[in-house]
């Protein structure tokens, strides 16, 4: 589902001395069916900005328009538009509050007025995709779960919603790992067979690097870079003049140009291996 | 050196709302050295808060015996000793802020501690700058973004000067440089002024920069050691859910491939000299 955001601003308490402007005239256009990477320092408004997407905070000035209806207008079902748009919050915390597990996935369907059979559906495929054991963990309570394993709750609950758009706001803070692998794979095995329109906020700039089609680079309110991985990622100084880094395979291949061996720039460990394995017999 | 923190075959069970026990460590024993940087490793769930709690007589344990500088946990006389010495700085910097004001929840820790107010402030300053926050002083901590919360929550432990600081996941939300200013920051507290760290993470190029690494699996301390005699084995890491740095894994495969490169490359600079050693 494709998603437009026009000249959107946002000033958190406006009129009070906490007057914040977080998002400055941003634009920018998401494809339908497009996996978008959105990088950028602390602050700079990324959380801000997808929170737009299903509503949960109203423009100060500007229009969101998804799948053509403009989101931002009066009467517009808010029940639609999260129903449309999941959104997976920073922190699992504020996602979580139902007694058990299970509950706390079920809520979303359980809204949707789906049929019990496809909640219990939903709920076990859910926590499947996330790693998490439904049968140990069901009538847990989510907050006797390790910072880990709640995140893994959050993400089950709206991933049991079956969203067309996904939205994850720093999914894999907290994971292990091996958790993170199978998490940001699932996401992605998602979106190549359901074509869903994916939004991933992430400080891993390995991460972002082998899973995106595009990435938006936010500083300080504003859209400041869009371009694939490999594009934004070539641009050491500018990434790291605003807070943000290049994969640590990317950082290496730079350091070795410096010393005067020359070999391509690369994203991934798989890339880097490649051109090293090429490197080193080539005589 | 001697042990600040001494564990000795400590079992803790949680008792859930239903009365159900969890064992979340398993007759864990760990030394941790004055002014050792300790990195602690392993999987969700595997134990590492729930530790980390026991060295600050947040949580006592159900067998055996936690001591910080020789004090015993379960004597709760010590309590506050043991809190002076060892601070943490929690997973979710949430549960951390107190105050509707940056500075006073960074004061309200050595307030608590009686030191006095011009030392407070001089202590509240330094902290915020230490982490790169003094131009929030005075906004409210609640409407920060996620990362600076968590530069807030750091910089409420580094203004009580503990001996001793815990960290546990202190800079999952924070921005590339903002994970380099905290390392870098941790580094500097611990090689200069002596501060005894144990730092839980699950980015494993942070643990490379510790003394020495722990990795947790299922309530157990199942490796230990230098972090090249951890992250050499990758195929273990692998099996207990962490990962090597992307240095260390390009190593492995050249390795595989008949290249003559050692196991134990950890960092980018390493590996630079390595490459050129083999040209
Ligand atoms: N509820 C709020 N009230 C006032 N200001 C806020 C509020 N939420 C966020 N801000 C401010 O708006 C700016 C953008 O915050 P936002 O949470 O969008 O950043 P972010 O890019 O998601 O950062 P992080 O990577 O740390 O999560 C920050 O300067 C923050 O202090
Ligand atoms: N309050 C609680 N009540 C009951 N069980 C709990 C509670 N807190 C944690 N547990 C359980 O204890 C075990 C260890 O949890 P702990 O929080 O120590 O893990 P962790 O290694 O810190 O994980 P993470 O990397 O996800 O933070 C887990 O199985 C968890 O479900
Ligand atoms: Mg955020
Ligand atoms: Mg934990």
């Amino acid at each position: 589902m494709p998603v437009e955001i026009k000249n959107l601003t946002h000033v958190y308490m406006k009129d009070t001395i906490f007057q914040h402007k977080a998002l400055n005239d941003v634009s920018l256009t998401i494809e339908d069916g497009e996996f978008i990477g959105l990088i950028g320092h602390t602050g700079s408004g990324k959380s801000t900005l997808i929170q737009h997407l299903n509503a949960l905070l109203k423009p100060s000035s500007g229009n969101i328009i998804i799948d053509g209806v403009d989101i931002t207008a009066k009467g517009v079902s808010l029940k639609k538009i999260r129903q449309t748009v999941g959104l997976v919050f920073q922190y699992p915390e504020h996602q979580l509050f139902e007694e058990t597990v299970y509950k706390d996935v079920a809520f979303g369907p359980q809204n949707l007025g789906l049929s019990r059979e496809e909640i219990d559906l939903r709920v076990k495929e859910s926590l499947m995709l996330v790693g998490l054991d439904y049968d140990a963990l069901k009538d847990v309570s989510p907050f006797e779960l390790s910072g880990g394993q709640k995140r893994r709750v959050a993400i089950a609950g709206v991933l049991a919603m079956k969203p067309k758009v996904l939205v994850l706001d720093e999914p894999t803070a907290g994971l292990d790992p091996k958790g993170r692998d199978e998490i940001l794979g699932e996401i992605r095995r998602l979106h190549e067979l359901q074509k869903l329109t994916v939004v991933l906020v992430s400080h891993s700039m390995e991460d972002i690097a082998n899973l995106v089609d595009r990435i938006i680079v936010m500083s300080k309110g504003k859209v400041v870079l869009t371009d694939t991985p490999r594009n934004v990622f070539m641009q050491a100084e500018v990434l790291k003049n605003i807070g943000l880094d290049v994969p640590q395979v990317t950082h290496l291949v730079n350091e070795l140009n410096k010393k005067g061996i020359k070999i391509k720039d690369c994203i991934s460990v798989d890339e880097a291996f490649n051109e090293l394995v090429k490197y080193l017999r080539s005589n | 050196m001697t042990s600040i923190i001494s564990a000795q075959n400590v079992v803790f069970e949680y008792i859930s709302h239903d009365d159900n026990k969890v064992t979340a460590l398993d007759n864990v024993s760990q030394e941790i050295k004055k002014g050792e940087f300790v990195a602690v490793l392993g999987h969700n769930g595997s134990g590492k808060s729930t530790l980390a709690k026991h060295f600050n007589a947040l949580l006592l344990p159900s067998k055996g015996t936690v001591y910080i500088k020789g004090m015993d946990t379960r004597n709760e006389e010590n309590t506050w000793n043991i809190r002076q010495t060892a601070g943490m700085v929690f997973q979710n910097p949430d549960n951390q802020i107190v105050a509707t004001v940056v500075e006073e929840d960074v004061a309200f820790g050595p307030e608590n501690l009686g030191v006095e107010p011009h030392e407070i402030r001089k202590r509240v300053d330094e902290a915020l700058k230490t982490v790169g926050m003094q131009d929030y002083a005075k906004d409210a901590p609640h409407y920060l973004s996620g990362g600076q919360k968590q530069r807030i929550s750091i910089a409420g432990v580094l203004a009580m000067k503990p001996e001793c600081m815990i960290l546990d996941e202190p800079t999952a939300m924070l921005d590339p440089s903002g994970r380099k200013e905290v390392m870098e920051t941790i580094k500097r507290l611990n090689k200069e002024e002596g501060i005894t760290i144990i730092l839980i993470t699950h980015f494993m190029d942070e643990a490379v920069q510790a003394d020495r690494v722990v990795v947790m699996q299922r309530g157990n301390a199942i490796m230990q050691g230098t972090p090249k005699q951890v992250f050499a084995e990758i195929d273990k890491l692998k099996s207990v859910g962490l990962d090597v740095p992307q240095v260390t894994e390009l190593c492995a495969r050249l390795h595989k491939e008949g290249i003559d490169i050692p196991l134990d490359v950890l960092t980018v600079e390493e590996m630079v000299v390595e490459l050129c050693r083999l040209k």
